[in-house]
């Protein structure tokens, strides 16, 4: 049953082309079958590679699957090899089934849209790239696949091309991915010039073996991984093109702007999670972007009026959770916030596009109100991501995940109550700003009319995905609150687990009462500031203080302005200045040469006698007097 | 004029390197080289004839028609 | 001996000079003739004494006739010595001496390389000419009757009369290509704008 591996990520890649070479010749229903099939597949088989894997574990927890050797030059041998062990089979499982529920979903969201088997030719090649990463036995294949996600991204993102807002923002996204990506390449060659291989598994053991804890060699490297998965998973200082990213449809954003691409970096991470540990100084500086960018995106997001904006800075936020995990040592526990994070965020995504969809392509919240009795669907599904999302206590996944995040990074060795408190204070963030667009988008009077309501495809994967945000956190529950460490147990095995190093008077208990107080706090004063009243939020806004800090957060916390002002407008100055390319000057200056020569050589050709007598004697005179004196 | 002028030196130099040797070469030499020039002398003066008819002038610069 | 050539040959350079730099054709074709019969007399001291019948007769006698023929068909009248001395100006003669001094300074470093050699005093006759003309240089003698029959036809052809042409006809290339502004390097109109 394992060997049937390859074809989680050939399977796609086939539809891919398939796609890509007829998709504009055959009906639309076809191409969307094709293309929703694939991924079925793709899910069945992780499903039945999940139940093999759980049933009869392979030894030494892991299974390799050697297809052939990419490369073989001068010892340097990767290969095209795919490596399941606990967490990429986890990731595998998640990602595939939340993109065929997301794939089902489009299949009717995007019947509208031009290019209807072009979007789905980018989506498979999507899923193929994102498994081949997630399965990659070496860091060079991981990095084939990152690419292609980043390239999935870009064409997704720029997919209504006819826009140019659209491309830029596509451009953007890639350009900014791009930074962190050669951060990332250049740390693969660091590790291949002093390790002399990619494998990871081979890798992980030869840095322990080699390197000491904290010195330059691991520090740099990890910290150059560090640059490519702050690229990809939109971290401080790299965040900037997740909110521009939402330009792109609607699906695209719920499948890769919110549970798979984007954590692609927490999975680098985690998978080189040795390098990291031989690296303290990295490992805590992944905590402080982690705590940093939640408290940063939570902000943010309070102050979007564009519903899919909000989200995304819910996703940087939250991923900033996961950042949070894997900088204390709380791996299992990252992945797990990640396996309940893909559900209702994607939900949270799809739901939206419902909303957006059935007001007209209406983005605005304010714009919006009193749609939960248009489309009830869309409300519950959307109220109860919202809650897994902010983490209502013990009936949601996000709960548990949040909680798990949250006690680790008091209790583990390399957590401190900063990070705690800054994962707390998260908690509040997030309930404020999602209950903000809960309250706004369906409670109150109704603003927006409502034109069409979602068919069959859209709601079995709402549905779906509803019940899996309530029930996908039973699998780990903390030990006084049902005691069910399924996951962890799992994860551990691939992962190292975490010990608890600090006792004092936090309990676990105490922290998830925190936690439980931090939502109602958010939501308490949501429910004041934009349900009760909402002159207060108006108030609150108009005030000089209140209006300085909307617009910074608004802004992104000029993250934009200071880019544009360090690196767009010097580099645009330069091509400017440089527009006749000065380069060329010296190839046009070398043909301007030859016609100025053709010009001075044809004035000898004036048809006049004289000339040409003069020109033979004065040619006669020179050979003489060559052939006497030379 | 300057062409009669240019043919005779020439001449007198082959003469001249004849008669240095006694031989009669050089005034063969000169004998071609007389031939040559009353050739040239009609077909030249032809030709001046004719661009004198053209051009009513004898500006050589006149018949620059194949210029360029 | 020597005193004859020495003479005769500072005449004909003299009247060399003379046929250059006079305004008036028919002078500089009367200078010419002098300056032939001179070389004449240079021919007769160097003992060629049949080329130097030969050079009155064909090239003073027969060549200089037909020039003097001909420049006196043309009636060319005063205003053509106005006109050329409006040409011949002493700046048109820096160019021509610059060239001349070159090679006279060329025939001089040969002359004094070579040493100087008295020529002999024994004078080649017609017949060894005809001889040698007949023998060895009979293709010679055959070319140079060709010659003069290609000479002979292409005079004739060349001297009758025909129309003038239109010189207005004849398209001005040169105005229309620059005007266009295209050409080899750079087609169409010109330096193509960088595309902003």
């Amino acid at each position: 049953m394992l060997r049937l591996l390859w074809l989680i990520p050939a399977v796609p890649f086939a539809s891919f082309i398939v796609l890509a070479l007829v998709g504009p010749r055959i009906s639309r229903k076809f191409a969307a079958f094709i293309g929703v099939a694939s991924i079925a597949v793709s899910t069945v088989i992780s499903i039945l590679i999940t139940w093999s894997f759980l049933v009869s574990t392979p030894q030494g927890g892991s299974y390799t699957q050697l297809l052939w050797t990419w490369i073989d030059v001068a010892g340097f041998r990767p290969q095209i090899a795919f490596y399941l062990d606990a967490l990429s089979l986890i990731m595998t499982l998640v990602v595939t089934f939340v993109s065929f529920l997301i794939h089902l979903y489009s299949a009717e969201s995007m019947i509208e849209s031009e290019g209807y088997s072009r979007f789905f030719a980018y989506m498979n090649l999507f899923v193929a790239s994102m498994v081949t990463l997630l399965l990659a036995d070496n860091l060079l294949l991981l990095y084939l696949g990152w690419e292609g996600v980043g390239l999935c991204s870009y064409l997704l993102i720029g997919f209504w091309y006819t826009d140019p807002v659209n491309g830029l923002a596509a451009r953007k996204a890639f350009i900014v991915t791009r930074v962190g990506d050669t951060a990332m390449i250049i740390g693969l060659f660091l590790l291949f010039q002093h390790l002399g291989t990619l494998h990871i598994q081979e890798l992980m053991r030869r840095a322990a073996e080699q390197w000491s804890v904290g010195s330059a060699l691991p520090t740099v490297a990890a910290a150059l991984l560090l640059g490519g998965a702050v690229g990809k998973s939109a971290q401080l200082p790299l965040q900037t093109w997740l909110p521009d990213a939402m330009a792109g449809p609607t699906p695209t954003s719920a499948l890769i702007h919110a549970a798979t691409m984007v954590t692609a970096g927490v999975y680098l991470i985690a998978r080189t999670h040795v390098l990291f540990s031989l690296a303290p100084s990295v490992q805590f500086a992944v905590a402080v972007i982690g705590a940093a960018t939640l408290v940063l995106g939570g902000f943010s997001a309070l102050t979007q009026w564009d519903i899919k904006r909000v989200l995304a800075y819910s996703t940087i936020s939250q991923i900033g959770y996961m950042f949070l995990a894997m900088g204390v040592g709380a791996w299992s526990a990252g992945i797990f916030h990640f396996m309940t994070h893909a559900f209702f965020k994607s939900l949270l995504f799809l739901a939206a596009g419902v909303v957006i969809q059935a007001t007209h392509e209406e983005h605005s919240i304010f714009k919006m109100g009193g749609l939960r009795k248009e489309l009830p669907l869309a409300f519950g599904a959307f109220l109860i991501a919202g809650c897994s999302l902010a983490g209502l206590p013990l009936i949601t996944a996000g709960f548990y995940s949040k909680g798990l995040i949250v006690w680790q990074t008091w209790a583990s060795p390399q957590g401190s109550t900063v990070l705690w408190f800054a994962g707390v204070f998260g908690v509040l963030l997030t309930s404020l700003y999602i209950f903000r667009v809960i309250f706004l988008v369906f409670f109150g009077e109704a603003k927006a009319s409502v034109t069409k309501r979602p068919g069959y495809k859209i709601q079995i994967p709402l549905i779906v995905l509803t019940v899996l945000s309530v029930v996908g956190g039973f699998v780990n529950l903390p030990p006084k609150l049902g005691n069910v460490p399924l996951f962890t147990r799992l994860l551990d095995t691939a992962l190292p687990p975490v010990e608890q190093s600090h006792f004092g008077p936090l309990t676990e208990m105490r922290s998830e009462g925190f936690l439980a107080l931090a939502f109602l706090i958010g939501l308490g004063l949501s429910y004041l500031l934009y349900l009760r009243n909402r002159q207060w939020s108006n108030a609150l806004i108009r005030t000089h203080v209140g209006k300085a800090l909307h617009e910074f957060w608004f802004a992104d916390w000029g993250f934009d302005w200071c880019y544009d002002k360090l690196f767009v407008q010097p580099i645009l100055w330069f091509a400017r200045i440089d527009k006749g390319d000065v380069v060329d000057a010296f190839y046009s200056g070398i043909a301007d040469l030859s016609e100025l020569l053709y010009r001075g050589l044809s004035l000898t050709e004036n048809g006049r006698v004289r000339w040409y007598a003069a020109g033979i004697a004065g040619g006669t005179v020179a050979f003489v007097a060559i052939a006497l004196f030379l | 004029m300057s062409i009669e002028v240019m043919l005779n030196a020439a001449g007198l130099a082959f003469v001249v390197a004849g008669s240095r040797w006694a031989q009669p070469d050089g005034q063969v030499m000169f004998i071609f080289i007389l031939a040559t020039a009353a050739a040239e002398v009609s077909v030249g003066l032809a030709l001046l004839l004719q661009l004198h008819h053209q051009y009513k002038s004898l500006d050589a610069d006149a018949a620059s028609v194949m210029r360029g | 001996m020597d005193a004859t050539f020495y003479v005769a040959a500072v005449v004909a350079v003299l009247a060399t000079v003379m046929v250059i730099t006079r305004l008036n054709a028919v002078h500089a074709l009367l200078y010419l003739i002098v300056s032939l019969l001179s070389v004449a007399v240079v021919f007769y001291t160097l003992g060629a004494p049949f080329i130097a019948a030969l050079e009155v007769i064909i090239y003073a006698g027969a060549i200089m006739v037909l020039f003097v023929f001909v420049v006196m068909m043309l009636n060319l009248g005063p205003q053509a010595t106005g006109t050329e001395r409006i040409w011949l100006k002493p700046g048109m003669w820096i160019g021509p001496c610059i060239l001349s001094a070159i090679l006279v300074a060329e025939v001089v470093y040969l002359l004094v390389q070579a040493g100087t050699v008295h020529p002999g005093a024994a004078s080649v006759g017609p017949k060894e000419v005809g001889m040698a003309l007949f023998g060895p240089y009979m293709i010679g003698v055959e070319l140079a009757s060709m010659l003069m029959l290609g000479a002979l036809v292409g005079a004739y052809h060349l001297a009758r009369k025909r129309e003038r042409m239109e010189t207005r006809d004849v398209i001005d290339c040169d105005a229309t290509r620059t005007a266009a502004g295209g050409n080899l390097i750079r087609p169409g109109t010109g330096r193509p704008s960088s595309a902003a």
